[in-house]
C-alpha cells in the first residue's frame, strides 16, 4: 500500500520535474534573445535590455514609464510608442487599439512588442522625466459632499518636478472591487513650487474602482504608489488674456496653474469660470477670493446651474456655456482658453469659444474621461 | 467496428457525427468570443487542429507507458493538463523564434488553447473509448478539424448576421448559442450516413 503510494508520488514528481526542466531549458535557449539595444528618439538615449520581455517592461525597468492603465495585458491601449525598427509585424492583439494612420506611422502597443532584436523607437520627450514615487497620505479632507482633497507627501524620491496642470497616475491596490492593481490618472492641484507633495481632488463616482477606494478605504498615513507627471495641459507663454473654464474636480489643474501664476508673479488678465449645480457643489471659493486680491487682474466667476432656494445665490446662474455666451464679447478672438472637466462640458464649451472667434490653437483642454 | 477502416471511421465520426463542439459542447468559450472575426477564427482553428492532434498522441503515450503500467489511471486529469500546458508553451516559444508571420497568424492564439477544454476532452475520450495509437491520432486530427469546421461555419454565419436586425436581447452570445444549437441538429443528420459512436 505504502509502496504504491510512494511510486505514484515519485512518478508524478518525476513527470512534473521533467516538464519543468524542459521549460527551463527552452527558456534559456529558444526564448533567449540575448541583450538588445534600444535607441530612443534618434539616439538621444541608448539603453541595453534583456531580450524576450515586452518593450513596456524593459523601458519600465530602466525607469522610463509609458502610460499604461492595464499593466501590460493589452486591454487599455494606452502604451503606444512609435517603433521605427525592430518591432516586427503588428499583432492581432494590437489591432483593436490602432487606427489605419497609426499603423502606417509605425505606432505600436509597447506591451505587446517583445524585444527580439535591436530597436529604434520614438517616445514623447516628456516621458523621460516620468518617475515612480512612493508617497504617504498626509491628509484627506472633504471639499464638497462628493469631492475629497487628498494630499500625498513624497517619500521616495522626495521631490517632483511638474508643470502646473499636469497629472499623475495613482496605483490602486487590489481590494473588494478589484482583483489586481489598477492605475488611474488624477490632475495635480498643488503648484509646482510645492515640490515635496502633490494634492489631488477626487470626486466619488458610484462604483468607480479608484474613487471608491480613495473615498472609503484610504486613510491618513497609508502608503500610495504613483508615477508621473504626464500631460501637455499647462500654461503657454504669451501675453494673451487667459480664460479658464472648469467644472467639479476639473478645479484641480486650474488651481495649480493659478497658484503657479501667483508664485511666478505672472499678471496676465485672467478670468475663471467655474460651473457647479448647487451651492453645496461649490468649493475653494475663499481660496479664489484670496487669489483675486493677490493677482493683479484675476476674476473668479462661479456659476450655478440649479441654485436651490436656500442657497441665497446672487451670482451667475445657468449652464456654464450660457454664462460664457453672455460674458464673452465679439473681441474674444485674442483669448487663450484652458478647459478642464467632463468631456461633455468641454465639447460644449469649445463650440461656444469657437463661435466667439477663438482659434483652435488657442484652446487647451484636459478631458476627465 | 474492427479492421483497417476503423481509424478512418473514427476520423469522420469525430468531424461530423461526434463533433466535439456541437455534440459535446466542449471548447465553447473561445468559440463564442473568437467566432466574431473570420480571420481570427481561421488562425485559432488551425492552432486547435495542430495542438489537438499532437497532445492526444502525447497523452496516449503518457497513459499507455506511464499511467497504466503503474496503476495511476486516476491521475490522468492532472497529467494530461500538465502535458498540454507544457507542450503549448513550448510550441509558442518555438513559433515565436522561427517565424514572425506564423506567430502573428497563429502563435498569439496558443495561450488561449491551453484552457480550451475540448483539448483535454479529446485526451479523456481517447482513454474512455480505449483507442489505439492510430485511432487516437485520427481522433485528435478529426476532432480538431471538426472544431475548425464549426467555428468557421459560425464565423461565416455571424458575418452574414451582421447586417440582420436582431432583437436587442439576442445580440452577441445569445444568437450565437441558438445558431450553435441549430448547427448541432444539422450535424446530427450526419449520423444517418455514418452510424458510428
Amino acid at each position: 500500500m505504502i509502496a504504491t503510494l510512494l511510486i505514484s508520488v515519485a512518478i508524478v514528481t518525476a513527470i512534473a520535474v521533467f516538464l519543468a526542466l524542459l521549460m527551463v531549458i527552452a527558456d534559456a535557449t529558444i526564448a533567449n534573445y540575448g541583450e538588445v539595444q534600444i535607441s530612443i528618439n534618434d539616439g538621444s538615449r541608448e539603453l541595453t535590455a534583456k531580450g524576450g520581455v515586452s518593450l513596456l517592461k524593459a523601458l519600465g525597468e530602466q525607469e522610463i514609464f509609458i502610460p499604461s492603465a492595464c499593466g501590460g495585458r493589452g486591454s487599455c491601449g494606452l502604451c503606444k510608442v512609435t517603433i521605427d525598427k525592430g518591432g516586427g509585424q503588428v499583432l492581432p492583439t494590437e489591432l483593436p487599439w490602432l487606427s489605419k494612420e497609426e499603423i502606417e506611422n509605425n505606432v505600436r502597443l509597447s506591451c505587446q512588442c517583445k524585444l527580439k532584436q535591436d530597436m529604434e523607437i520614438k517616445i514623447p520627450e516628456e516621458l523621460f522625466s516620468v518617475k515612480a514615487f512612493e508617497t504617504k497620505v498626509s491628509s484627506i479632507r472633504d471639499l464638497t459632499h462628493d469631492i475629497k482633497e487628498v494630499t500625498l507627501e513624497l517619500v521616495d524620491p522626495p521631490e517632483i518636478q511638474i508643470e502646473a496642470g499636469q497629472y499623475i497616475q495613482v496605483e490602486i491596490p487590489p481590494y473588494e472591487l478589484t482583483d489586481e492593481e489598477v492605475y488611474r490618472a488624477y490632475s495635480i492641484s498643488s503648484p509646482p513650487h510645492m515640490n515635496s507633495l502633490v494634492e489631488l481632488e477626487v470626486r466619488l463616482v458610484p462604483n468607480g474602482i479608484a474613487t471608491t477606494f480613495v473615498h472609503n478605504y484610504l486613510k491618513e498615513g497609508d502608503t500610495v504608489m504613483m508615477n508621473g507627471p504626464y500631460g501637455d495641459f499647462y500654461l503657454r507663454e504669451s501675453d494673451r488674456e487667459i480664460i479658464c473654464i472648469a467644472g467639479g474636480s476639473g478645479m484641480a489643474p486650474i488651481k495649480s496653474i493659478l497658484l503657479d501664476m501667483e508664485h511666478k508673479q505672472i499678471n496676465r488678465k485672467t478670468s475663471y469660470y467655474f460651473g457647479a449645480r448647487t451651492a453645496k457643489d461649490l468649493f475653494m471659493v475663499e481660496e479664489m477670493e484670496r487669489l483675486e486680491k493677490e493677482l493683479k487682474d484675476f476674476t473668479f466667476i462661479p456659476a450655478l446651474s440649479e441654485p436651490q432656494e436656500d442657497d441665497n445665490w446672487e451670482g451667475e446662474t445657468g449652464l456654464i456655456t450660457e454664462v460664457l455666451d453672455r460674458h464673452l464679447g465679439e473681441d474674444a478672438g485674442e483669448l487663450e482658453a484652458y478647459l478642464c472637466g467632463s468631456p461633455g462640458m468641454i465639447d460644449a464649451c469649445i463650440k461656444v469659444l469657437q463661435k466667439k472667434g477663438i482659434p483652435e490653437d488657442q484652446i487647451f483642454y484636459d478631458k476627465f474621461a | 467496428m474492427e479492421g483497417n477502416l476503423y481509424p478512418l471511421a473514427v476520423f469522420f465520426g469525430a468531424i461530423f457525427t461526434n463533433n466535439i463542439l456541437l455534440v459535446n459542447y466542449l471548447g465553447m468559450c473561445p468559440f463564442l468570443s473568437i467566432a466574431k472575426e473570420f480571420k481570427a477564427s481561421v488562425g485559432l482553428g488551425i492552432a486547435v487542429i495542430f495542438v489537438m492532434t499532437v497532445t492526444s498522441v502525447l497523452n496516449w503515450a503518457v497513459y499507455e507507458f506511464i499511467l497504466e503500467p503503474f496503476g495511476l489511471e486516476y491521475l490522468r486529469f492532472i497529467m494530461f493538463i500538465m502535458v498540454i500546458a507544457a507542450f503549448v508553451q513550448l510550441v509558442e516559444m518555438i513559433i515565436e523564434r522561427v517565424s514572425e508571420n506564423l506567430y502573428a497568424a497563429l502563435g498569439i492564439f496558443l495561450p488561449l488553447i491551453t484552457v480550451n477544454c475540448s483539448i483535454l476532452g479529446v485526451s479523456l475520450f481517447m482513454v474512455i473509448r480505449e483507442y489505439t495509437l492510430i485511432a487516437t491520432l485520427f481522433f485528435g486530427l478529426g476532432s480538431g478539424l471538426g472544431w475548425f469546421l464549426a467555428i468557421l461555419s459560425m464565423a461565416g454565419i455571424l458575418e452574414k448576421l451582421r447586417k440582420a436586425r436582431l432583437p436587442k436581447g439576442l445580440e452577441g452570445p445569445g444568437i450565437t448559442l441558438i445558431i450553435t444549437g441549430i448547427m448541432a441538429l444539422a450535424f446530427m443528420g450526419f449520423a444517418g450516413i455514418l452510424p458510428i459512436s
